[in-house]
């Protein structure tokens, strides 16, 4: 029975009889160089991670409508000079990063893995303040489920509920990111992410500029709400 | 043209079952990037879990033959049928056809030699391992089995002892999982496709992928989200669900269903790209409105998010709420008609020939016809009041997931057997299989629905004597579908061993996959294949060619 034919799909003509055709040289080795692809994938992934927080954007969106005086109120114990100089502190660190990725592009390895150690030092200082900012909370007796918190009105506990988790999840983020970097930097240390190979580095650059661009939602959501 | 040979029968590569790519003991399986590999090791935990699921589904039945308690108290038999809930929905239905035969057969319906990340494909089945060790580590663990449904709704499983913390882990673990291998598929599908395969010469079933891979990717990052919150309502007391705290509870559910609704698309679109393929493969026909059946996959999907709040109607809602979702409810059913009727004017005036794959096609049309027709009943609010929470919901779920997704997958195992094992099952057994659980299933599902209108209330472990004839039939019809079920999975374990060689296309099949060896080489094609025509083109078939009638 003839199937190749009768399908309509042919294959090249003399290509099934072939004894010289070696699969994996015929269309082994395309595979995994896939630039578009390996971005597509990345994009995808940064989507999945948005939508995670795009979730609690939501909550937080149903509840400041029901509860908007209570979130003006409670927004007024965070503290803004802190928020706001953690988002100066994070775009910078976006900056950085885009200059250790087109480092690399350039073939400046030593001069991208620097970069990449600045970004990490701004992510840091970062965490740093973050856990002071938290620290004060605390000591005020401001936490999920403290008797200080649950003594207040529905709508602020809702507040500083949505205040830990968002900037939370954030600072695992964060975190995370770091790690990324970290795995990185003896990628570039030894050469095999380069000025032709540096699509690793750009997804870990992409993660971050997520990280970022997250911050700059959490910001006006609940430091500027006030 | 006859005398071309197959490439199958002068190719010297050997299989994938016989080439581990250089690995060999279990690593050659569970270390394995061969997307063909990864495909039967899902299968192999899948249908494992899926005979606990059908054990556990088989014990309610039993308990429900007559009234008052059997042999399993009412406790017990909550946590039963959270279990059956959780297994069959996050370990069975949900990931199956994705993971099974989308992972075996998209590349090599693509024409490609495997998915586009193969190493985060294997990472998608560890961490689906990974889940499913947590989701049975319930079951040991303090606190025992979760007693609140697979639904987990606020508030009771923010108060329950049992280890619901664990299984909305291992869940939101399976979820992660799920969204892999969408990524995959989506970057595989848009970046892999053979040369002249363009979007429209794609087979049926990678349309059904391609729009289930968006809504894992869309929707699962939600209910990953959402319990995320619920654990943390239990360990922290957050409040987001509690109402003492300015919570709202209804927040919870809307949350779930905004994800578990799109979910049921997850599991049935795939199958309906099942049916799609086998049609034309045994009507020797060109399927009826390809680009409306693969449109449609993709209106299903998108409408399917916004219809979320038919499971809420009284719950709480608004009226506007609920005649808008009730609305959204009924176009939703369009799409899915038009697929019904397309296949239906596939068959007509084809060459019809009733082979295995092509009889679970037809149970697959009828009972999801069911399923749907049963489901406006729900989707309209009035009726939805009336049978809201009996059992005429747990029957028009199964009719749909079980008569649809899972009827679905099974066309898919048989219709694709050939190709995976190299050879065929046995037909007589495959067919009393069928009747078995065809017979079964609607005795079992459809007493649910009578019943259900009569008022018997879904998850309850007693009920009042007047329901006792329906539950004794429902029992009965239990007891001929597990047998069915058991045959039909020892017949394909069995005939993968002894059954006659199938050689590369024994339906005569058009579609890329049958144009390599079966079971395929390690790298799928011996040369990258190169379409010139859509997928369903049965001008050259050489049957046809003698009576062109
Ligand atoms: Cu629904």
């Amino acid at each position: 029975m003839s199937v190749a034919n009768a399908a309509g799909m042919t294959l090249p003509a003399g290509s099934a009889v072939d004894p010289a055709a070696d699969p994996a040289a015929a269309h082994g080795a395309a595979h995994h160089q896939d630039y578009e692809g390996d971005k597509t994938g990345m994009w995808l992934f940064l989507f999945t991670e948005f939508a995670l927080f795009a979730a609690l954007f939501v909550i937080y969106g149903v509840y400041r409508i029901i509860y908007t005086p209570e979130f003006h109120h409670a927004a007024a114990n965070l503290n803004v000079a802190a928020g706001v100089t953690n988002t100066v502190i994070l775009l910078t660190s976006s900056l950085t990063m885009v200059l250790a990725v087109n480092a690399l592009q350039r073939g400046e390895n030593r001069r991208s893995m620097a970069l990449l150690w600045a970004t990490m030092a701004l992510a840091l200082a970062f965490m740093v303040i973050k856990y002071f900012e938290w620290g004060a909370k605390f000591e005020h007796g401001l936490y999920p489920g403290s008797e200080h918190l649950l003594a207040m009105d529905g709508g602020e506990i809702v507040f500083f509920g949505l205040y830990f988790v968002m900037t939370g999840l954030h600072g695992i983020h964060v975190l995370l990111g770091v790690g990324a970097m970290l795995f990185l930097l003896p990628r570039i240390k030894s050469g095999r992410q380069s000025a032709t190979n540096y699509t690793l580095t750009e997804n870990v650059g992409l993660y971050w500029h997520l990280v970022d661009v997250i911050w700059i939602f959490l910001l006006p959501l609940f430091y500027l709400t006030n | 043209m006859l005398a071309v040979d197959t490439p199958g029968s002068v190719r010297p590569s050997p299989s994938f079952l016989q080439d581990a790519g250089g690995r060999s003991g279990i690593g050659a399986w569970i270390f394995s990037t061969d997307h063909k590999r990864i495909g039967l090791m899902y299968a192999a935990a899948m249908f494992t879990f899926f005979i606990v699921g059908m054990c556990l589904g088989l014990t309610m039945r039993l308990e429900l033959m007559f009234p008052g308690e059997q042999f399993i108290s009412a406790a017990a038999y909550n946590r039963i049928f959270t279990l059956h809930g959780v297994i069959m929905v996050f370990l069975f239905i949900v990931p199956g056809i994705p993971a099974v035969l989308g992972n075996f057969m998209l590349p090599l319906q693509l024409g490609a030699e495997d998915v586009s990340f193969p190493r985060l494909n294997l990472a998608s089945w560890w961490i689906y391992m990974i889940g499913a060790a947590m989701a049975l580590a319930s079951l040991v663990v303090a606190g025992g089995v979760p007693d609140t449904g697979w639904t987990f709704y606020a508030p009771y499983s923010v108060r329950t002892d049992s280890s619901v913390s664990l299984a909305v882990m291992a869940a939101f673990v399976l979820g992660f999982s799920s969204i892999l291998t969408g990524l995959n598929f989506i970057t595989t599908i848009h970046r892999m496709r053979a040369k002249g395969m363009t979007f429209f010469r794609m087979p049926l079933f990678c349309w059904g992928l391609y729009a289930t891979a968006w809504i894992q990717v869309i929707a699962t990052p939600v209910v990953g989200i959402t319990l995320v919150l619920l654990m943390l309502e239990r360990t922290l007391g957050i409040g987001f669900f509690d109402p003492g705290k300015g919570g709202d509870p209804i927040l919870y559910q809307h949350l779930f269903w905004i994800y578990s609704h799109p979910v049921v698309y997850v599991m049935i679109l795939p199958a309906m790209g099942i049916i799609s393929e086998i049609l034309p493969a045994f009507a020797r026909r060109t399927i009826f409105g390809y680009k409306a059946i693969a449109m449609s996959s993709m209106a299903i999907a998108a409408v399917g998010y916004l219809v979320w709040g038919h499971h809420m109607f009284t719950a709480g809602m608004s009226d506007t709420a609920r005649w808008v979702f009730s609305l959204l409810t009924f176009l939703v059913a369009i799409p899915t008609g038009i697929k019904v009727f397309n296949w239906l004017a596939t068959l007509y005036k084809g060459s019809i020939e009733l082979s295995v794959p092509m009889l679970y096609a037809f149970a697959f049309i009828f009972l999801f016809s069911i399923g749907g027709l049963t489901g406006m009943v729900n989707g309209a609010l009035s009726t939805d009041i009336h049978v809201h929470d009996t059992a005429y919901v747990v029957g028009h779920f199964h009719y749909t997931m079980f008569g649809g997704a899972g009827i679905g997958f099974f066309a898919g195992l048989h219709y694709w057997f050939p190709k995976i094992t190299g050879r065929m099952y046995n037909d007589r057994r495959a067919k009393i299989a069928l009747g078995l659980i065809f017979v079964g299933f609607n005795l079992l599902y459809f007493s649910m629905l009578i019943m259900g209108i009569l008022g018997m209330p879904r998850r309850y472990a007693d009920y009042l004597p007047e329901f006792q004839p329906f539950h004794m039939a429902s029992t009965i019809g239990a007891l001929i579908l597990v047998p069915g079920l058991l045959l039909m999975l020892w017949n394909l374990l069995h005939s993968a061993r002894t059954g006659a060689p199938a050689g590369p296309n024994p339906w005569r099949a058009t579609t890329l996959e049958w144009q390599t060896a079966s079971p395929p080489p390690l790298l799928n094609f011996e040369v990258a294949p190169e379409v010139t025509t859509g997928p369903y083109d049965f001008t050259h078939d050489p049957l046809l060619q003698e009576n062109p009638a």
